[in-house]
């Protein structure tokens, strides 16, 4: 019985969002193909204990999930031209005669994915809609993990998904002229959707396990789509660079703890690898972007046995470089943390001090006055690094970092 | 699918520049620097006018006269209510708009950013509820 709950779990994983797709495409109709798709590995489950699992699960449950979809249709009293168009699909896929495996079948993941991450759909939106219907969360699960009520991501989905319909967005992969910047768009979604999880933006935990390791999960999907695109393994790499780290970063009470005090045998060494061999294969393209340049900064990280083993001067090199090619607060903010890694504390301030110059950081993100305190406490300026903590804790929205800049700040007397 | 483009942009006191070109401006200009900008405007808003037609997408275009000339209409019981003014008071307001026939919305997009009126306001695309 456990025996059947590992691989249906396993079958689900692998065969969700490729069914889902598959149904979508035909059908048009986002609703049907992820009710469909719910009831065909409901009966899975009862058949598949009774008569064991089919060689091919892949399309025993697509032929299932389009007989539901038919019956539904015949009831709702669609047109024929469609009724006859499901009926081919599912006719294509369950003939036992043909040896063609579900692998065969044009793959409607990648259609499934640029569509959930269109511009026009707002964030958290297209976030909601990837992990319904590439990752098959439930709604409840969702909304968990992004701490609303289920009710508010109910509707948030329904909304996406009357949208995706009236307005036509199409469903499809966008052509040559829109690809670079749609792709870089997708790449996008599954990064925020794994910082969410990483760090969640306020509430008492420091992380969303599930949005995480869906993000990872995801990217995963996308480079195994997308497996000449550079940018998509980068991504990938720096996840897992994240991911591997992430047990570490809390102690046994839940307390954070920064990288330098991470405890680095408790680092997940296969998931570093993996992340490794990512970055290798990214590299071997030659078209260098942010996402493979942060990876390359984590790799720095993660490959240094002890903190004082990191290559500061790479690490410095490489901020230089994304701060030229995607300039950003938090990638001026991280440069000043390296810089001061390299060349002292004092040496980070005054990196500090001509961004606030620069004036285009302001009190948008309580992580400056965190930085600045750190690097006043090194400095030995302790009055003022136990102001710069005031602010920041002032600032901060999520209760572990909270917490967390007032040990620092007690730690100061 | 038929898109409507509602094309707005902010109006100023003396409500222009219209944010369609053919209206004139009343700021001064000694320079002509002004008049040259208008001249680039029309010429940008008539490449986008013709690249339309020439592809078969456009149904209607209109531009408006500013909302200082709106009258809003409403019935309430039996009496027929009129205000002085747009529906909204913004600084931003509708100028002009389009209708267009397209595949979806992705062509939609490409063709409001082409609209020259983005640059400085913005476009509102709308699908149009087919029956």
């Amino acid at each position: 019985m456990n025996e059947l709950a590992d691989v249906v779990t396993e079958v689900f994983h692998r065969e969700w969002a490729r069914l889902v797709a598959t149904l979508i495409g035909s059908a048009g109709d986002w609703d049907l193909a992820q009710e469909c798709a719910q009831e065909a590995f409901t009966q899975a489950w009862r058949t598949w204990h009774r008569d064991g699992v089919p060689d091919r699960p892949g399309a025993w449950l697509l032929t299932t999930a389009r007989r539901r979809m038919l019956d539904r249709l015949r009831r709702d009293r669609v047109g024929e031209t469609k009724l006859a168009e499901i009926a081919a699909l599912g006719d294509a896929l369950s003939d036992p005669a043909s040896d063609e495996s579900t692998d065969d079948v044009p793959d409607d993941r990648l259609r499934l994915i640029y569509t959930c991450c269109h511009p026009a759909l707002a964030f958290e939106a297209q976030v909601a809609l990837a992990l319904r219907t590439l990752a098959g969360l439930t709604t409840s699960e969702i909304a968990r993990a992004f701490g609303v009520a289920e009710q508010t991501m109910g509707k948030r989905l329904v909304r996406a998904q009357s949208k995706i319909r009236d307005a036509s967005i199409p469903y499809r992969v966008p052509p040559a002229h829109l690809l670079p910047e749609r792709t870089a768009a997708v790449l996008g979604v599954v990064y925020l959707m794994f910082n969410e999880g990483y760090v969640a933006t306020s509430g008492p935990e420091l992380h969303r396990p599930t949005l995480a390791a869906e993000a990872l999960r995801l990217a995963a999907l996308v480079v195994e789509l997308m497996p000449d695109d550079p940018e998509a393994r980068g991504l990938h790499a720096l996840l897992l660079f994240h991911q591997a780290r992430a047990g570490a970063r809390t102690d046994p009470a839940g307390a954070l703890v920064p990288l330098d005090e991470q405890d680095r045998s408790r680092w997940d060494h296969t998931l570093i690898d993996q992340g490794l061999d990512q970055l290798q294969h990214a590299r071997r393209r030659g078209q260098l972007g942010p996402f493979q340049l942060q990876a390359m900064i984590a790799a720095c990280h993660v490959i240094a046995a002890r903190p004082e083993d990191t290559d500061t001067a790479q690490v410095l090199a490489l901020y230089d470089a994304l701060l030229a090619r995607a300039p950003s607060l938090t990638v001026e903010l991280n440069r000043a943390v390296a810089v001061a890694r390299h060349s002292g504390p004092e040496a980070g301030l005054a990196a500090l001090d001509d961004l606030e110059r620069r004036g285009d950081a302001s009190a948008r993100s309580h992580l400056l006055p965190a930085v600045r305190a750190d690097l006043l406490r090194r400095a030995g300026h302790l009055a003022d690094a136990a102001r710069a903590y005031r602010t920041a804790v002032e600032q901060a929205t999520n209760d572990i970092e909270r917490a967390y800049l007032q040990r620092r700040m007690a730690s100061l007397d | 699918m038929r898109y409507l483009l509602m094309i707005s942009a902010e109006e100023t006191e003396d409500d222009s520049p219209d944010p369609l070109p053919g209206t004139a401006l009343a700021t001064p200009d000694p320079t002509g620097q002004l008049e040259r900008r208008r001249a680039e405007g029309v010429a940008a808003f008539t490449a986008w006018l013709d690249d339309l037609m020439a592809r078969g997408v456009l149904r209607a275009h209109e531009g408006l006269w500013p909302s200082r000339t709106a009258t809003t209409v409403r019935v309430r019981g039996d009496q027929v209510l009129l205000t002085d003014g747009p529906y909204i008071e913004a600084k931003e307001q509708i100028g002009g708009f389009a209708l267009i026939e397209v595949e979806d919305l992705d062509e939609a997009i490409e063709v409001a950013a082409c609209h020259p009126a983005c640059a400085w306001g913005q476009v509102e695309v709308r699908p149009l509820r087919e029956l």
